[in-house]
């Protein structure tokens, strides 16, 4: 019986965490996905977009962007490569506030723009 | 004892070279806006801590200049909540220096995710004298006279205040536009006093430059913030109010620091003419950190 309740709980906590991931992207409107990086394919974009996380990601998602193996997520990761250009500066932009993510609307898009250039050059 | 102290003014010249090298030389911090009055949606990063002094200089008319400072820890609990703590103080020519007291904010955005209007909602405690001057927000019918006086008369007035504000921010293309409406309750038997605050900043640059750099466009943000008093529950009205229009300027400096500056000028007989801001800030990041030992500590 514990062993089932167990199994129960763990079960229905995997469902929510793949739900809580897949809703995230699935919230970005078809129009934002679909937006191309203006600054992607320019070396000079991703150059800048390192100074930008430099400043202002570096302190939670580590030089490495491996983040801290806990609440700060790795940047190098499959879930950055499976998804758009436009998704990723939708998300600098809202940020995730419930899980400590800040929202970056206060920099320049452009800024925004070069980050997801730098996060593509480092997968 | 004269050639000592030459002495030492070349040293100290090095000192604070050495220094500012050594605070030029460092990473670049945080993109915050450069208002003295009003709040943008901006709240701080979790886990950091930044230490801000804030200072007004003024002069009331037919009284001695002053110039009173204030100064900000601000620390972020959350992704969306902030709670600060100022520690005011004053010091007027031809008087003295004293600390008129001190105020705790707190900060908390009800929706998480961004929209094109972004609602903040501000809750203060003042515990402060009649003596501060700081000028942080006008509110009612906060005027010129109110910051004249000896030291010593105006601190025997104590201001047991509650202060609420709804702040609506928006980030568009590069602008951030902030309004501010501001109601302030003395917990004496007062009435509430109404107030606001508008303000608009730009970067002066958009695109990050792929090196580090100090002087650049990117830097430095430049906007004007208005703000003044709406009367008060006996009488909403502009009659005998301050209102001002201040030009605010900031640079963005490495090592997580920021200047900011503001000249602020009176538009009706009740405002003080003229009223400078400087601000200084310095953002630790992380600080929680600092007293959690790392897990390879911890076996």
């Amino acid at each position: 019986m514990r062993t089932t309740l167990i199994c129960v709980i763990v079960a229905a906590a995997a469902l929510a965490a793949g739900a809580a991931a897949n809703s995230r992207w699935d919230r970005v409107p078809p129009k934002v996905h679909a937006r191309l990086n203006p600054v992607a394919n320019k070396p000079e974009a991703a150059a800048a977009g390192a100074q930008v996380y430099r400043d202002h990601c570096l302190q939670c998602h580590k030089e490495s962007a491996q983040g801290d193996g806990h609440k700060r997520p790795a940047l190098r990761s499959q879930e950055i490569r499976s998804v758009s250009d436009g998704d990723l500066e939708w998300f600098l932009r809202q940020g995730d506030r419930g899980r400590g993510m800040p929202s970056w609307s206060s920099l320049p898009e452009i800024q925004r723009w070069q980050v997801v250039a730098y996060l593509r050059s480092i997968q | 004892m004269l050639p000592k102290l030459q002495a030492k003014i070349p040293l100290c010249l090095c000192w604070f070279a050495a220094s500012l090298f050594a605070i030029l030389s460092g990473t670049a911090p945080a993109q915050d806006k450069p208002y003295f009055v009003t709040y943008s949606q901006d709240l701080e990063e979790p886990g950091n801590l930044e230490i801000e002094t804030k200072t007004a200089i003024a002069k009331p008319g037919g009284d001695h200049r002053y110039g009173a400072l204030a100064t900000e820890l601000e620390y972020g609990l959350r992704a969306w909540w902030t709670t600060e703590l100022y520690l005011d103080g004053q010091a007027t020519a031809q008087d003295s220096a004293i600390f008129t007291g001190f105020r705790i904010e707190n900060r908390i955005r009800p929706l998480m995710g961004e929209h094109a209007i972004n609602p903040v909602l501000y809750v203060e405690y003042e515990n402060t004298t009649g003596a501060d001057k700081t000028v942080l927000e006008v509110v009612g019918h906060d005027g010129e006279s109110d910051l004249a006086g000896p030291n010593a008369e105006l601190r025997q007035e104590h201001q047991h205040e509650a202060e609420l504000k709804l702040i609506l921010s928006s980030n568009f293309k590069d602008w951030n536009v902030s309004e501010n409406f501001i109601a302030e309750k003395n917990l004496g038997h007062q009435p509430w006093e109404f107030g606001y605050a508008i303000g608009a900043t730009r970067p002066l640059g958009s695109a990050a430059s792929g090196r580090p750099c100090t002087f650049c466009a990117q830097k430095m943000i430049a906007g004007a913030e208005v703000y003044g008093g709406l009367g008060d529950t006996g009488a909403l009205t502009l009659r005998d109010t301050s209102h001002y229009v201040a030009p605010v300027f900031g640079w963005q400096l490495p090592r997580d620091m920021r200047i900011s500056f503001s000249p602020g000028f009176g538009l009706t007989d009740t405002s003080l003419a003229r009223v400078y801001r400087f601000g200084l800030a310095f953002e630790l990041p992380q600080i929680g950190n600092w007293f959690r030992r790392s897990p390879r500590e911890g076996n």
